[in-house]
Parts: structure tokens; sequence; C-alpha cells
């Protein structure tokens, strides 16, 4: 990764049409800037459109209002400086680790020696350099997680984006991997933009913290962590944190979200 | 294989032959009836050597070849089309199923009065047969490919083609090879019915000669011999190209 990029949404509006269904609104008026190198995480209720937005960022989902832009330049398609990571690690089945990694380099006409090249920098990235021949069905939950995180790294992106990456494995295989992306973060400080549902996994990562209102969604209350850097997760005992996860958890109770 | 599966495979062939055998002790049954195993493999033996069958199995085996690489081409496109295309589902799809809904037996003689009694309308016959299960074995496979993985497959820039080719073929292959193995030994059938349907010369015709004008009934039942090894043989030949593609997974 070669530094971050300045990621801006301004008045995302999503809507979703089903047919025989009322138009349901999935986010409202979604502003929200990322300043280049900046980890912020989303959190927020189930169904506030953190996921949507994610899709919105990322050039899958185009928004009936609003715009996203990078560095400037407005996101209208999926960008390789763009990386997204999905809640499930979405391997294909039937390809290798190494397979898996380096699709994105495939679909993007690399040749086989830079592949390899670039494959190897990446297993070692995120510690599969082991298992590389190994099919998806051989990995722990972990794993894959790691080998969807290196393809996503694989065009080197700017920024990279993480919807729940880690929602579905044990507490102690997600501590060690949010070090990970600590790790990650430190080589080159791309911009990071990650969606959870967890308190203290959005303040050990993260430089703000960024509550969402129920559906439709957009940005209640901005929570900045001003916990130094590198993190570990004794950092979590500090004082600061509690004072944190007490308004974070306000704000998602209480107030700002009974509207 | 292993040691035990080919002694099984040959264990319950020797069971299969001392049944037919006992058969045709206890029952007392004439050779034109039901010829013991012992003469039809005799006959089995000398019709290839004397160069009876071969010639008929060459013809039976070019027509099903032919017939099935049409059908399964004509299958992989039209499956593609339906799972891809509300559209084509809708105005295609009743056609597909009448035509399959229509014994293939009672199409035969009509195929064969427009296709002449040549090479064509057995082709036609077995691709009309063989079309089916892989069209809807492909419409199957490619409607589970995984939305998350296609989505997925987007978010990296794959263009249409390289979602078909990197996503949806090997994500629907298995599918696919299991409608091939019900195509190829229906593309067997489809040979046959199309060389009773009118043809000079393939083992529907050896059937039908053997029982008819040679009277010579332990021919004829290794002439079905020959079509029961080529339908195995050809489904063995699937098999392996289904371990080779798919594999483990």
């Amino acid at each position: 990764m070669t530094g971050g990029a300045r990621l801006v949404a301004s008045g995302i509006d999503v809507r979703f049409a089903r047919r025989g269904e009322p138009q349901t609104e999935a986010l409202g008026g979604f502003d929200l800037a990322v300043e280049r190198g900046e980890i912020v995480a989303i959190i927020g209720p189930n169904g506030c459109g953190k996921s949507t937005f994610l899709r919105v960022a990322s050039g899958l989902l185009a928004p009936a209002a609003g715009s996203v832009t990078l560095d400037d330049a407005p996101v209208t398609a999926p960008d390789p400086a763009i990386g997204l990571v999905f809640q499930e690690p979405r391997l294909l089945p039937w390809r290798s680790v190494a397979g898996n990694v380096t699709y994105p380099l495939e679909l993007a006409g690399w040749s086989n020696e830079r592949r390899a090249a670039r494959l190897g920098e990446l297993l070692d990235l995120v510690g599969l350099a082991d298992a590389r021949d190994l099919r998806p069905s051989q990995l722990s939950g972990g794993m894959r997680q790691r080998a969807a995180i290196a393809r996503a790294l694989a065009l080197q992106p700017r920024v990279l984006l993480l919807d729940e990456p880690f929602s579905a494995l044990d507490a102690l295989t997600r501590d060690r991997l949010n070090l990970e992306v600590l790790a990650l973060w430190e080589r080159a400080h791309p911009t990071i933009v990650i969606v959870t549902h967890s308190i203290p996994e959005a303040i050990l990562l993260a430089d703000r913290v960024v509550v969402m209102t129920p559906r439709p969604g957009r940005v209640a209350a901005i929570v900045p962590i001003d916990l130094p850097r590198p993190r570990s997760l004794d950092a979590l005992d500090r004082a600061v944190v509690s004072d944190a996860a007490a308004e974070i958890r306000g704000l998602l109770g209480g107030g700002a979200l009974a509207a | 294989m292993k040691r035990s599966a080919v002694l099984s495979v040959v264990a319950s062939f020797a069971v299969f032959v001392l049944v037919w055998k006992a058969i045709v002790v206890i029952g007392g049954y004439p050779p034109f009836i039901l010829p013991p195993p012992e003469s039809v493999a005799s006959r089995f033996v000398r019709g290839w050597a004397d160069g009876v069958i071969a010639p008929h199995a060459w013809s039976t085996l070019v027509e099903i070849a032919l017939g099935l690489l049409v059908g399964t081409v004509v299958g992989l496109v039209a499956g593609y089309g339906l799972a891809r295309s509300a559209l084509v589902e809708r105005i295609v799809s009743p056609y597909i199923v009448a035509a399959q809904a229509t014994p293939i037996l009672a199409l035969a003689p009509l195929l064969a009065l427009w296709f002449g009694p040549g090479l064509t309308s057995k082709v036609v016959i077995c691709a009309l047969i063989v079309f089916f299960p892989i069209a809807v074995s492909t419409m199957v496979g490619i409607r589970s490919v995984d939305a998350g993985l296609l989505e997925m497959a987007r978010s990296f820039r794959a263009t249409r083609r390289q979602v078909l080719t990197t996503l949806e073929v090997p994500a629907a292959l298995p599918s696919i090879l299991g409608g091939l193995r019900v195509g190829v030994t229906l593309a067997v059938v489809g040979a046959i019915v199309g060389e009773w349907a009118g043809a000079d010369r393939g083992l529907g015709v050896l059937v039908n000669l053997a029982r008819g004008s040679l009277f010579d009934i332990p021919l004829m039942f290794a002439t079905l011999v020959t079509i029961a090894l080529l339908g195995i043989a050809l489904y063995l030949v699937v098999v392996v190209l289904e371990r080779r593609l798919v594999g483990v997974r």
C-alpha cells in the first residue's frame, strides 16, 4: 500500500425497491469525510445501512443521490485504489489460497511472474506463506479472512473498506486479526473504514468512531478516540477507553437514535 | 481403482453371468429366446473378429459423438440464457419442456423423414435428447453461483467474460458434468432410436437384422452387449473428465 487517500461521502441517499413492498430508505443524507491515512470505525444498529455505505463507497452500488470522491475524483464504479473485504471471506472454493489471493491480479491482466512475486509479499503480510496451496475448505475461519484481506490488498489500494470482517470469528482470533490490521496500517498508513458491531473493536482500531442512526442511516455523532499509536490490547484498559465506550453506548442506546 | 473395488466389480459380473446361465438351464429356454452366456460371448468375439459388428459400432459411435457435441453446445448456451435472462426463460422454456415431454420415439420417424436416412437425422435426434439434461443442469448450475462471489468479482472489476470464465463456469461445472453423465447415456438411446427410424447401418440396424433376416439371436445379444459397453465406456469418460476438471473441492 502506498499511503492513504481522502474519502468523502456527501449527501448519500440509497433506496431499495422490492416488488410488492414499500420502498425502504437505507441511507438518507449520509455525510462523512475520512482523511488520508485515517482509521474510521462505523457502528450502528442492525439494518442502519452500514454495509450499504461501504457498497456505495466501493463503487458497487450507485446512490440515488449524493456522491463519493476519492482524492476529489468521483467514485462511480469499483476502483483498484479501493480494497473491499466482505463479512464472509468469499473465496473461490475451487482455488488454492494462492489462486484466490492473486485473483484480482489475474483479472487485472498481470503476468504470471509479476503475480508470483506479489503473491509472496501478500502471503508474508498476512502470515499465510505455509498455506499457499491449501483450499479454502482446509483453512480455519481466521485464515480464510486473512486470505480475503490479502486479496483485497493485492492491487495496493489506498483505501481499505472492511465490512464486519471478523464478526464470524471467535474473540481471541478476532483480537489477533485486529492487531494485524493495525500492523498493516503501520506499514503504509492506508485509509481504513471498518464497519463493526463491537465497541471495543471500534475503539481499538479507530481514530474516530462514527455512530449511525437507525434506517434511514446517517451520521448521528462522531466520537474521537484519543489513544496513542501504536496501540495494543492493553490500551483497552485505559480510562479514555471506558469514557469513549460509555459515550458510544449512550449514543447507540438513547437520545441520538430515538428519532 | 483400488483392488477391493476391482474385485467387487468382477464378483458382481460373475454373479450376473451365473444367474443368466441358471435361468437358461432351469427355465429350459431355447437359444432363440435366451441364448446362454457362453454362446453370446463366443458370438461377440467372432462378431468383432470377422468384422460384422465393428462397422456398425463405428457409425453408431460417430452419430453419438456428433449428436453429443451439438446437443451439449446448444444445451450450454440455452442453459446459460435460461439462467441469466427471465425473458429467455419465459419465451423459450415452454418449447423446451414440450420438446422433452414428446417421446423421442414419436418424433424420430418425422425427423428421419425431414433429414433423410443418413447421418444428419441421427445427429439431430441424438442432439435433441442430449440437449435437455445439459440445458437444465447448466441453468441450475449457473443459477446456483453464489451472489456474494459475483459481487466480489465485480468489486475487482471483472469483465462479463472474466466472470463467465473464472467464476460461473467453474462454479457450475459439477452440475453441468452431472447433466453430461445423463446426456451420454441418453445419446446412446438417441442414436439407436434414430437408427430404428430408418438407417442402413449402425448397432440399432444390426439388432434388427440379427432378429429378422439373419435370425442370429446370439448376434443380437452380442450387439446389445456392444451397445451396453459403449454406454458404459462413454459414461466412464465423463467420470474421468469430472475427476480431472472438478477433482477434490
